[in-house]
């Protein structure tokens, strides 16, 4: 195994950003710089996928260093099963969007804004990925933050844009800020900054504690666990659909890297209550999430508050995988994590078709709002189709992949009373319940999502004179929706190739999955559970090929047009149509009363009156009042008292520093004794 | 190759006795209200007229309005070969846990109120939305039913908790009772019958299954009620399989076993059918909005029923 | 074990009877459905009662059973049935949260009761060990029935389920004397009475039996 293939492409992709600069602004410029991007990809996925392939074999590692960076660290870099898998996951994402850009992106207004940003963005996640020591790490980790907030940013003017790419700066910068005292924790007083030197230390367990929390703070605010999701709605919607699809499915894979990395690889021995922690946010964060999806109108941050929801079940197998580490059961904790790391390999591939499908329908229409879209699948088949199969596929509807991993996840949730803590016994099926629940959810979330979007009549002109996309946007999303099949009716592929990442991180694997009978899915024992996506999809085929063939022979294949029926009474003005809004209020005054504090307020005009009647919804986030508002008005508060500083004499500012001086040496000699 | 021809016909035998149970059921129920009542082989005659009528398919439907009756049809059918009837273990048995099965009828109400969606009319639109509501609290409920089956038979294959729950090993516990009435709390709401839905008519208080299914006619329609009928089948046939798993036989055990589990399986599915025309006929529906309180009761008592598990003997 | 199996499973089956009414005491609006609810719960609890007296070979428990049966699935109900119908109080029970909060709470509770009983009483017979997990979980249970509720009657019935699961508790541990149990008994039958009155003047004074109405009084603010 080498590692000089994988850091030649991150260098050509650098070099594309640079290049990207004078060629933007050209004809055909952008369409260069893309074919560019989706070679060099596809490139880099050639070695993590021959690493993951060559088997379980833990000891296909392959390191570099290179004298950049601190003098005296140097820039390490490696590549493990983990980061084999990880990589496949970016580079398929990027591949994806750099395809579909090439359609796309003849749409954009200011190449320039976009294209080396771009590919920056795509190098620094690879670079992530490689890293094997905490500098490179952060200063990659930093860099993608900043690449993809220059992404956001693309389009400033647009209202709202501005405030997103505040909220995300500040929220990176915070959570890099925890990743960097995470590293420092880690790495102890002597600075053992390699992650091979972190790896070897034992941290105390106090110390490994604080470094778990801090991950978490760093790594799940670019994931966008709840309460830290507040960035990842504004900000993956703002920047334009193929990096908004990127943003969604591949950058918070990144961030699920981080965690993993560290928490798996480099923290040593887990603790019991951190898997309580990371299982209760994981399923409060994929609950709420689908929660807040389901109460949005807009396409993007509907798709981007379903992210949250999808980060929460990763979590969720993340969280049962540690669990079981903590009670040295290897092979439950290898199906929990395989169950979640089949979900990073999932969520990043049908959200990418989504926001595709998102972008196409912005493309088309000029509109993200819902309530001004319908009817598109008459303007816009294949991206209807396209969408469907990705919606099909996230809302966990068999034979798709999204089920496999939900299913396997709830197979390792049905291990857990052999835990021997009480508290984890009880925890678990509450948390599966959360997660049958987001499941469920889901589905009613891209119900609505597609039924009020492609389905119905055209609410607007612009939804009426709609024009299907290019035909790279098209073969990107049916690129897309075919590898989402195949994944659902072949998961033993992937299941095999995880099983290097769980051999690696827990010295377990799963049972190998391609030498089962017919193909089917083993998480544990043949007589303990099973599933064959293949032979179900093979039966739904086939039934229905014989139903449709059988009747149309046999009975009647006369088909007539005509108004719809509508118990009688049709009302042609596609207004009377259920918009977006309607359609989720059961749902909004099921669970929302008592998550959103929702509120309806009907205005009834008096008989006679012909003023319309209004109706007034009112929600609250409850994220927003309980976790950022007190902080705001802590920091508005300090940032008040601090102001001060600015006004003082000069003779105020020397006494200061002369004051911290003093203290400073005091500590020091304290601190010596 | 005995063993396809075992699984062939058990999907034959469903599909066979699909209508007739729906028609048990209204028959029942109209002896119940002192009337008559049609024929139980009167839903075969609806379907085969169904069948055989042109399709008015309105101007703005799409082509998923015209597949989806096909694809929620073949889906549940599918669905309802794999609940285990007259016989365990069949050959395709493991292709789909109990939680596949659940998901595979996820799927089909998932395109069901697409189509409900797709004509863009209001009626359509009322049906998907009140459906999709009752479903996020429906399916968490079936899974930690599913939750107690399997953490008792340490298995999520139908066919080994149907052998476990034969075998001497389950006693009598409040979890497996619970989740009884759970299931049966979840096979109503799903079915869309009387205290969540009535099937029997077009009023708009009553609207969630029959408003999403307003705009379909002839074959289309005879399918998605062929597919109703067959929901209501599997239903029932799972709840038997479980919690009167009696007279059940293994696969490869001869004609004679599968015989004996065939009539087992009948008789089963006549009470049943009646049992729940006896129950719709002694209940009033409910307001829409009570529905998210009696599908969260059996949220609790499934959770409930997990819960309990833990203090019941050997695990 | 069998023989064994048949009798846990039974106690098991009551005890764990008894948890699920208090559920579905938890659900109900009405006032009425709320009381004969409380009868069955304490049929249940006399059922589960002189199951134990069978087990256990213990006569006197079968006093206990019959008390809880006369007293609290007869009298008390049809007392609280002519309260509830002297007061005119028969209407919705307003709720200070909702249902589906209330028991998901009360899920909390049962959870956290198994959790606790489970491991402490590990070295304990299986049979009180769960029998203790069951009689803390109903009376975590009527303790929430009791916060839960503005109405002071359904109050007194949570405090009577409160104390169903006391003789529960009781019985599972092996060896209650007599006395002890028809002491509680009539306590209960004593606090029912006084409570009942003070329901009345309640009534008198503010003419309604919600609680919230005595905050008010005091000069609390809501």
């Amino acid at each position: 195994m080498n590692l000089v293939p994988s850091l030649s492409i991150v260098a050509a992709l650098l070099a594309l950003g640079v290049l990207a600069v004078p060629l933007a602004p050209r004809r055909g410029g952008s369409a260069l710089v893309y074919v560019a991007a989706l070679l060099l990809t596809l490139a880099a996925l050639a070695p993590p996928v021959a690493l993951l392939l060559a088997g379980v074999d833990a000891g296909t590692v392959a390191r570099l260093s290179l004298p950049l960076g601190i003098p005296w660290l140097g820039a390490h870099f490696r590549i493990d099963a983990l980061s084999a898998f990880f990589l496949v996951v970016v580079n398929l994402g990027g591949a994806a969007s750099s395809l579909y850009s090439l359609g796309y992106g003849r749409h954009e207004p200011s190449p320039g804004r976009v294209l080396p940003f771009y590919c920056a963005f795509l190098a620094g996640m690879n670079l992530v990925v490689l890293a094997d020591d905490a500098f490179s790490f952060l200063l990659a980790w930093e860099f993608m933050s900043l690449s993809s907030w220059a992404l956001v940013m693309a389009h400033h003017r647009e209202p709202g844009n501005a405030l997103a790419g505040f909220v995300y700066l500040t929220m990176a910068s915070f959570g890099t800020l925890s990743l960097l005292l995470a590293f420092g924790v880690l790495a102890g007083p002597e600075g053992a900054y390699t992650f091979e030197q972190i790896r070897s230390r034992e941290p105390a367990p106090l110390l490994a504690s604080l470094a778990l929390v801090l991950v978490l703070l760093g790594a799940g605010s670019k994931a966008g666990l709840v309460p830290l999701h507040a960035w990842l709605p504004l900000a993956h919607p703002a920047a334009p659909s193929q990096v908004s699809a990127l943003m969604s499915g591949v950058m918070t894979k990144v961030a699920v890297y981080g965690f993993v990395r560290i928490v798996f690889d480099l923290l040593g021995e887990p603790q019991l209550w951190w898997s309580m922690v990371v299982l209760a946010l994981g399923g409060i964060t994929s609950a709420l999430g689908v929660l807040y999806a389901l109460m949005q109108h807009d396409l993007k941050k509907l798709l981007a508050y379903h992210t949250v929801e999808n980060i929460g079940i990763i979590f969720i197998g993340l969280g049962l995988a540690m669990a079981f580490r903590a009670n040295a059961m290897g092979w439950a904790a290898a199906l929990a994590l395989t169950a979640a790391l089949f979900h990073v390999l999932n969520h990043s591939l049908f959200k990418s078709l989504l926001f595709f499908g998102a972008g196409a329908v912005l493309t088309a229409t000029g509109e993200r709002d819902m309530e001004k879209l319908g009817g598109l699948i008459h303007r816009m088949p294949r991206t209807a189709f396209a969408f469907l199969a990705g919606s099909a596929a996230i809302s966990a509807l068999p034979p798709l992949n999204g089920f496999v991993s939900e299913w396997l996840t709830f197979q390792a949730m049905l291990v857990s009373p052999q835990l021997p803590q009480w508290g984890l016994k009880f925890l678990v099926p509450a948390v599966g319940a959360l997660l049958a629940l987001s499941a469920a959810l889901a589905a009613a979330c891209f119900v609505k999502a597609f039924g009020v979007t492609f389905l119905g009549r055209p609410r607007s002109e612009r939804a009426r004179t709609a024009r299907e996309v290019d035909g790279f946007a098209v073969g990107a999303m049916f690129a897309l929706a075919l590898l989402c099949l195949l994944a659902g009716v072949l998961p033993g592929v992937v299941i095999d190739g995880i099983a290097p990442v769980t051999q690696y991180l827990l010295g377990g694997r799963m049972p190998e999955q391609l030498s089962q009978a017919w193909l089917s899915i083993v998480p544990i024992t043949a007589g303990r559970s099973s599933y064959n996506g293949l032979l179900l999809f093979a039966f739904i085929a086939l039934s229905m090929v014989v139903v449709i063939t059988a009747i149309h022979r046999l009975a009647s294949h006369a088909v007539r047009r005509g108004p719809a029926w509508d118990c009688g009474f049709a009302d042609d003005n596609p207004r009377a149509q259920y918009t977006a809004g309607s359609f989720a209020q059961p749902i909004r005054r099921v669970f929302g009363t008592l998550v959103f504090a929702a509120r309806e307020h009907v205005t009834m005009p008096s008989p006679g009156d012909m003023a319309p009647a209004r109706l007034e919804v009112r929600l609250r986030d409850p994220v927003w009042e309980l976790f950022y508002a007190p902080i705001a008005v802590a920091v508005g508060f300090a940032a008040d008292r601090f102001d001060r500083l600015q006004f003082l004499t000069i003779r105020k500012y020397l006494s200061l520093v002369f004051g911290a001086l003093i203290l400073l040496l005091l500590v020091l000699v304290l601190w010596a004794r | 190759m005995n063993a396809l021809l075992v699984q062939g016909s058990q999907m034959l035998l469903v599909l066979a006795l699909a209508p007739l149970l729906t028609g048990w059921v209204r028959k029942v129920k109209a002896r119940l209200l002192r009337r008559r009542g049609a024929s139980v082989w009167q839903p075969y005659r609806d379907l085969l007229r169904l069948l055989r009528k042109e399709a008015v398919v309105a101007d703005s439907a799409s082509w998923l309005f015209r597949v989806a009756p096909y694809l929620i049809f073949s889906a549940i059918w599918v669905a309802a070969a794999l609940v285990p009837t007259f016989a365990i273990n069949l050959i395709f048995s493991w292709s789909a846990d109990l939680i596949a099965i659940v998901a595979l009828l996820g799927s089909a109400r998932f395109f069901l109120a697409l189509a409900g969606l797709d004509v863009g009319t209001s009626f359509g639109g009322i049906g998907a939305s009140r459906e999709m509501m009752i479903a996020p609290l429906a399916e968490p409920a079936m899974i930690m039913i599913v939750f107690t089956l399997s953490l008792l038979a340490g298995s999520t294959q139908l066919s080994s908790i149907v052998a476990y729950m034969i075998g001497p090993e389950v006693g009598l516990r409040i979890s497996v009772a619970m989740s009884l009435v759970a299931l049966v709390m979840v096979a109503l709401a799903e079915n869309a019958r009387i205290p969540v839905d009535n099937p029997a008519t077009h009023l708009e208080l009553t609207m969630v299954h029959e408003a999403m299914v307003l705009e379909y006619s002839g074959r289309h329609l005879a399918m998605i009620e062929a597919a109703a009928s067959l929901k209501l089948l599997l239903y029932v046939s799972l709840i038997a399989a479980i919690f009167t798993p009696w007279g059940m036989a293994a696969a490869g055990q001869g004609l004679g076993h599968y015989l004996v589990g065939g009539v087992a399986y009948l008789g089963k599915l006549a009470a049943g059918g009646f049992l729940l025309a006896l129950f719709e006929t002694s209940i009033a529906k409910m307001r829409v909005f009570r529905v998210s309180q009696f599908l969260s009761a059996a949220l609790m008592l499934g959770l409930l029923a997990v819960l309990l598990l833990f203090v019941s003997r050997n695990l | 074990m069998n023989g064994l199996g048949l009798y846990f499973d039974v106690a098991h089956l009551l005890a764990g009877g008894l948890v699920l009414v208090s559920f579905m005491m938890l659900y109900q609006f009405r006032m009425y459905a709320l009381l004969n609810f409380y009868a069955v719960h304490a049929l249940v609890l006399s059922a589960s009662v002189a199951w134990q007296a069978l087990i256990q070979g213990a006569p006197h428990l079968y006093v206990t059973a019959g008390i809880a049966l006369v007293f609290k699935a007869l009298i008390i109900p049809v007392a609280l049935h002519r309260i509830v119908q002297r007061l005119g109080i028969h209407r919705t029970i307003e709720t200070v949260v909702g249902i589906g909060p209330t028991m998901l709470a009360g899920m909390g509770l049962v959870a956290l009761s198994i959790g606790v009983m489970l491991p402490v009483t590990g070295s304990a017979d299986i049979l009180a060990r769960e029998d203790l997990a069951f009689a803390l979980a109903v009376i975590l249970l009527g303790l929430l029935m009791m916060v839960s509720r503005h109405n002071a009657v359904s109050q007194v019935v949570g405090f009577m389920s409160l104390e169903n699961g006391l003789v529960l508790a009781a019985t599972g541990a092996k060896g209650m004397p007599l006395v002890v149990e028809i002491s509680v008994a009539f306590s209960v039958l004593i606090a029912f009475i006084v409570i009942g009155i003070f329901l009345f003047r309640i009534r008198e004074r503010f003419d309604t039996v919600d609680v919230q109405a005595l905050d008010s009084f005091r000069g609390e603010r809501r």
